[in-house]
């Protein structure tokens, strides 16, 4: 009997649930009561079909882009909210005093906090920013592969599901976000965390190395007729050189974690401590990706910034040239320094030395973009709206993060920081003053392209001086702290004199929970107040960049006729010419259909982890045969085309004249 | 400004420590040469040319000066030669492999002075430390002699650790089944802290220990008392033999100092080698015998020489973790939600209690191979 | 079509917006080639760090069963010489396919599957026969480093013939249009990219692992 309910539910029993604990039985519920909410208005409003319809199956670039956003905004709450735990819990914890959360507990959480942070806030944030620029500013009606667009959200999606799983069945990880054997191997953590950790990485995983190849072919293949590579817009070219790095990295994660999970499943030998094994071959092969991994969260950003840049001060970025060699050079060195992350391994003095200088070099290229922004503003028309605060405040941040990170590649230097609170101050330095405030910076800059109205300033301004003033506040302790010999990863002090570094950080931490606080009501506000802030001309910022030169938001062709270039700043140089629009000539426009082979097959590769994960052996065997017969019947599916009648056409752009002849 | 002797890494006691202190503010100091007018041009050209500002020039072709990318190009340049040549001499000189040459600047290690060996064992959660010198062992207390250079010899037996005296050098991984070395001095008379500061599952944040430094007499005093403490009274525990060796190896944490009368010969090499255990062959000798039967000469080796009949040397069920895929149903254990564990109180302290690692435990498997071969490595070498 | 609009009238009057009779669309079969070769390249990635990892753990025996002693290279060269057959003849029913032969692409691709068959069966069977002798994946870290690398490699040539069945079957249906020539050809470089890896395989895990 026993026997055959374990075939059954695996791993899976009564207690894998959260019975025994109040708190999260009533999170639990006011969660399920929430979604259930949700479902019955959404079903109470007859939105399954819309939702499903427009949303679910869409291949629409724009609309997957804004998806993804959503969802990164939605993990990012999670993720933070791993950080308050974090952080309240360090500065209670000193002497007899435990805290709220014990190891085991806590440790998962800041498991969970980097794992979430980086995988699903980070990468989808960028993934939706590319999806929705990128085929606007190259004048494209959409990416190379629609479907393949449509699979790699919901892969990604996926991965998500079973992070968020892992908080009500069973738990997480508990070692680290880089999950370093032999910590996690099955003899050191038999529970279902690594497994969760495992499955979660490799569903999203698969998603985010196609979204890399579609959006490489998409750069070059579908610009517009005269975009040369060296017209292409800044943040084209950060995403092209960020994307080829996932191509050329997110497989080495996917393999590394295959051997980790054969250990785990297979009792092979890979990473060990005995009959052969070498932990140490995962650090590094995890690092090889890890490292390119943070520029490609933070090359997109550069070219936010130097769009951001150049809009608002009004005048063609500085050192267009030297900003795409720097891109270049910033790609390729990403893979000749993996091992500044663990100097303290015992390598050689050589072998040390040669990926501390490698490390610096990188911040050669980086600090002549610096100067490229700096040297834009030069002799510029400076308005400060929110992206341009946003960008003030990360260069003026991510340069103290940039010298921080220098410091931290000598390598005498790293042995007396490294894993010191010095190095968390440093990546958060860099993450939140790169990545955070670029993804910011680039959420209010192209919101008005996505739905036709800007974001209220007022909220964005109070979000924006929360943020920033929290962000020193809850991280200077932490750098001084790290000065202190204080390392990471500790749920408990002994010594009484830390505790106020840790209550004026936790306080920082609060300030950030206000920003993010006024960034939701900023958007809430100015949804309910979209007619105040409404635009009609598509190009509310006096924009540079073919984005702005249809309408907003875009229809769903994007351009009625494919744009021609001629400058580096393409709509800049058509409103400098005054080209005209055709107002006649329109045709029907070829479009793909929408498919919901995405949504199953995504569906059933989750399933397939989960069934991984607690052992359920059939349930993964028919979820990978799932995934099989449903992409073999995707197959044989020709008609995936179909033509946006011309009426449609010149329906939606003479609505569009119309509005332009008002809002004129 | 930080709390004056507050930052230890800004002040440290031992030599290393403060040239990579040194080290630190050198570095810095370079990179303010550049990072400070950066974030002061940032500021002005932001405030000068805002746009309402009339006054200000208005360019809004200017796009590119040969001379300006020149030197935003080569100024960044010129200092990461500069911080590169630093980097290279100081990573060779601070090596930590590299024995020491001077215990303070301009004191010079005299020739024929040894270095006290320390050979530090990173445990589920606490820190064996064997001093080979004089035949003693302790557990989460250090005792060194100022001023004179120190060897650590530094092996784990589970997971990664890190080893890391801020006082007094730069931290290093201890892993198992592999070795690594620190060389360091102490400086200065007082009471430091050590701790892991690589993280290393449930015990880790109880996982430090104090370090004296002492002057020569004083640290003879303190050998003394561990040489003579007796187990069961106080601190003491008696001899460290391969059997106390795999019981205090069992997972506990906020371990109380322990003292070892004495240490069994071979004891730190037989770690490194994961033979503690009787009847576990060492990884020397089993890599001795791969690359026998595996490498050199085809031709003079017999294929298979010394090995058994390969259908015999398939490890043995259950001295290896079987994976996942391996194993029935009824051998899954069920794995709880993350709220079932109860709130320990302090940890347990006493070695193997189960409230210590629910998330792991400690069965070394067997290293399978040819039982014949003795333990050549085992020795001091 | 690019070049056209722009030597159109240069400089004077240049033309902003391109007004065709018909729709282009995308140019899909470009950018499925580059997109399937980013793919390969990908996954070539895979590849690379199963090789490293091999050559990492390929010597730690723990006491365990040598290359030497386990691999028959007899076995592995009729093994290899199936899917170097099989290549040759994915050639021949690409050949078949500009032609427009729908009959002789199909006999062609089932014979290439017939090859990745008889692969793959010789390829269980050294499996099989190493598992039977003690020699599993489990063993060592050198074992489980091998079975990985070759492994990996066999499950490919698995989807890859999974993949060969489903064309048969499209062509066979609804021959050789467009989609399904692409198809084909992408399937081809698979094939002929498995082809590659294995060679590698061969000569770094076999050859050398004879030779040492």
């Amino acid at each position: 009997m026993d026997n055959i309910i374990k075939t059954i539910f695996g791993r899976l029993s009564i207690e894998s649930l959260p019975i025994h604990e109040p708190i999260v039985v009533g999170t639990f519920l006011g969660v399920a009561v929430g979604g259930i909410a949700v479902l019955a208005l959404i079903t109470k409003f007859k939105l399954w079909g819309y939702l499903w319809k427009e949303w679910f199956t869409t291949v629409d670039h724009k609309r997957i882009g804004i998806m993804y956003m959503i969802l990164g905004i939605v993990m990012l709450l999670r993720g933070f909210a791993d950080a308050l735990m974090m952080r309240g819990q360090q500065a209670i914890a000193f002497g007899d005093n435990q805290g709220f959360l014990n190891s085991h507990h806590y440790d998962q959480v800041f498991t969970a906090h980097g794992v979430i942070m980086i995988f699903f806030v980070a990468m989808p944030i960028i993934t939706g920013l590319m999806n929705y620029v990128v085929p606007l500013q190259i004048g494209a009606r959409d990416v190379s592969f629609p479907y393949l667009n449509n699979l790699s959200f919901w892969m990604t999606a996926g991965g998500v599901v079973l992070v968020m799983a892992s908080l009500f069945i069973g738990e997480f990880a508990r070692t680290g976000w880089l999950a370093f054997p032999p910590l996690s191997e099955l003899d050191f953590s038999p529970d279902v965390g690594v497994d969760y950790y495992i499955w979660a990485l490799q569903v999203a995983g698969v998603g985010t190395t196609l979204s890399g190849i579609n959006l490489i072919a998409t750069i070059i293949k579908m610009r517009a007729p005269g975009m040369t590579m060296m017209k292409l817009p800044v943040f084209c070219w950060t995403s092209l050189c960020a994307n080829v790095l996932i191509v050329a990295s997110f497989p080495v994660l996917t393999a590394t974690l295959v051997l980790l999970s054969l250990d785990r499943y297979v009792g092979t030998n890979f990473f060990t401590n005995n009959l052969g094994g070498n932990p140490m071959m995962y650090v590094n092969l995890i690092w090889i990706w890890g490292h390119p991994e943070v520029y490609i969260l933070i090359l997109p950003l550069f070219g936010v910034f130097s769009e951001v840049t150049s809009t608002f001060s009004g005048k063609r970025l500085f050192g267009y040239t030297s900003m795409v060699y720097a891109t270049i050079v910033i790609t390729i060195l990403s893979y000749l320094v993996w091992l500044h992350h663990f100097f303290t391994m015992g390598s050689g003095a050589s072998v040390n030395s040669f990926f501390g200088i490698t490390t610096m070099v990188i911040s050669i290229p980086t600090g002549a973009k610096i100067f490229n922004w700096l040297f834009t503003m030069y002799k510029g028309r400076i308005r400060f709206e929110l992206p341009m605060m946003w960008t003030i405040a990360f260069m003026l941040t991510f340069t103290i993060g940039g010298m921080t990170g220098v410091l931290l590649a000598v390598p005498p230097a790293d042995f007396v920081l490294h894993n010191s609170l010095f190095l968390i101050a440093h990546f958060h330095n860099v993450i939140i003053g790169g990545v955070l405030f670029g993804a910011f910076a680039a959420i209010n800059y192209w919101w008005p392209k996505a739905f036709g109205f800007k974001l209220n300033q007022f909220w964005g301004k109070v979000s924006f001086w929360l943020w920033v003033v929290g962000f020193w506040v809850a991280f200077t302790p932490l750098y001084v702290m790290g000065l202190m010999g204080v390392t990471r990863r500790l749920h408990h002090f002994d010594d009484p004199s830390l505790q106020i570094w840790f209550v004026i950080a936790a306080f920082g931490a609060l300030m950030i929970a206000g920003g993010i606080g006024a960034f939701l009501v900023q958007i809430g506000v100015s949804i309910w107040k979209k007619e105040e802030l409404r635009d009609v001309t598509g190009d509310p910022w006096n924009g540079r960049t073919l984005e702005w030169a249809t309408s907003s938001p875009p229809p769903d062709y994007n351009f009625a006729f494919t744009p021609v270039i001629h400058e580096l700043d393409a709509w800049y140089d058509m409103k400098d010419k005054k080209a005209q629009a055709p107002t006649e000539g329109y045709r029907a426009i070829h479009m793909p259909k929408n498919t919901g082979t995405g949504v199953i097959i995504a569906g059933l590769s989750t399933a397939f982890g989960f069934g991984m994960i607690w052992y359920m052996w059939w349930l993964a065997a028919i979820a990978l045969i799932g995934v099989v017969v449903v992409a073999i019947w995707h197959t044989f599916n020709y008609d995936r085309d179909f033509y946006i009648p011309v009426e449609e056409v010149v329906a939606t752009e003479s609505e569009r004249r119309r509005l332009l002849g008002q809002g004129a | 400004m930080l709390g004056g002797c507050d930052a230890v890494v800004l002040n440290p006691a031992g030599d290393v420590a403060v040239q990579q202190r040194d080290l630190v503010l050198i570095a810095t100091a370079l990179m303010l040469l550049i990072i400070i007018p950066v974030m002061a041009l940032t500021v002005l050209f932001a405030w000068r040319y805002r746009k309402s500002n009339t006054n200000a020039e208005y360019d809004p072709e200017f796009d590119h000066s040969t001379m300006l990318e020149l030197v935003i190009w080569s100024a960044p340049l010129l200092i990461i030669i500069c911080l590169g040549a630093v980097t290279w001499t100081s990573t060779h000189l601070l090596d930590p492999y590299r024995p020491i040459e001077r215990t303070a600047p301009g004191q010079p290690v005299a020739a024929g002075v040894k270095p006290l060996e320390v050979q530090v064992v990173a445990l589920d959660w606490k820190w064996l430390f064997i001093y080979p010198e004089q035949g003693i062992a302790t557990v989460n207390e250090l005792a060194l002699p100022v001023d004179r250079p120190v060897e650590f010899r530094l092996t784990g037996t589970s997971v990664m650790n890190a080893f890391y005296i801020p006082a007094m050098a730069g931290m290093i991984y201890t892993m198992p089944g592999m070795e690594t070395k620190l060389h360091a001095v102490l400086n200065r008379e007082g009471t430091f802290k050590g701790l892991s500061s690589h993280y290393s599952g449930a015990g880790f944040s109880g996982m430090h220990f104090p370090v004296f430094a002492l002057q020569q007499n004083g640290f003879d005093q303190w050998v003394e008392k561990v040489r003579t403490s007796q187990a069961g009274q106080g601190k003491g525990r008696g001899q460290l033999t391969r059997a106390a060796f795999l019981t205090v190896e069992k997972p506990s944490e906020y371990v109380p100092a322990m003292y070892y009368n004495g240490v069994q010969g071979g004891l730190f090499d037989r770690v490194v080698n994961r033979c503690v255990a009787e009847n576990t062959p060492c990884m020397s000798d089993v890599m001795m015998h791969d690359r026998r039967t595996g490498g050199g000469d085809p031709h003079k080796m017999k294929v298979g020489e010394g090995n058994p009949p390969v259908n015999n040397t398939g490890p043995m069920h259950g001295e290896r973790t079987k994976g996942a895929l391996e194993k029935s149903p009824e051998e899954f254990q069920t794995s709880p939600h993350q709220s079932k564990e109860p709130l320990p109180s302090n940890g347990a302290q006493e070695p193997g209690d189960i409230k210590n690692r629910r998330m792991s435990f400690l069965s070394i498997p067997q290293t399978p191979g040819p039982q014949t071969l003795g333990h050549a490595g085992a020795g001091r070498g | 079509m690019s070049t056209d609009v722009l030597s159109a009238d240069p400089a004077k009057n240049p033309t902003y917006y391109l007004v065709e009779d018909e729709d282009h669309h995308h140019e899909s079969g470009g950018s499925t080639a580059i997109g399937f070769w980013m793919y390969l390249m990908s996954d070539c990635l895979i590849f690379a760090i199963l090789f490293a990892t091999y050559g990492v753990l390929g010597t730690s025996y723990a006491g365990g069963p040598t290359p030497r002693e386990i691999f028959e290279l007899p076995l592995v060269a009729l093994n290899t010489s199936m899917l170097l057959l099989s290549s040759i003849t994915y050639g021949f029913a690409m050949i078949a396919m500009e032609k427009n032969q729908k009959s002789s692409t199909l006999i062609w691709l089932g014979i290439t599957g017939l090859f990745g068959l008889a692969f793959l069966s010789i390829e269980l069977y050294e499996f099989a026969n190493l598992i039977h002798e003690g020699a599993g994946p489990q063993r060592s870290a050198f074992l489980s480093s091998f079975f990985t690398l070759v492994g990996t490699h066999g499950l490919h040539v698995t989807f890859g013939s999974i993949w060969l069945v489903t064309l048969m079957v499209q062509v066979g249906r609804f021959g050789l249009i467009e989609a399904n020539k692409r198809r084909l050809m992408c399937l081809s470089m698979f094939w002929h990219f498995l082809d590659v890896v294995w060679i590698g395989v061969f000569t770094f895990v076999y050859l050398l692992g004879v030779l040492r």
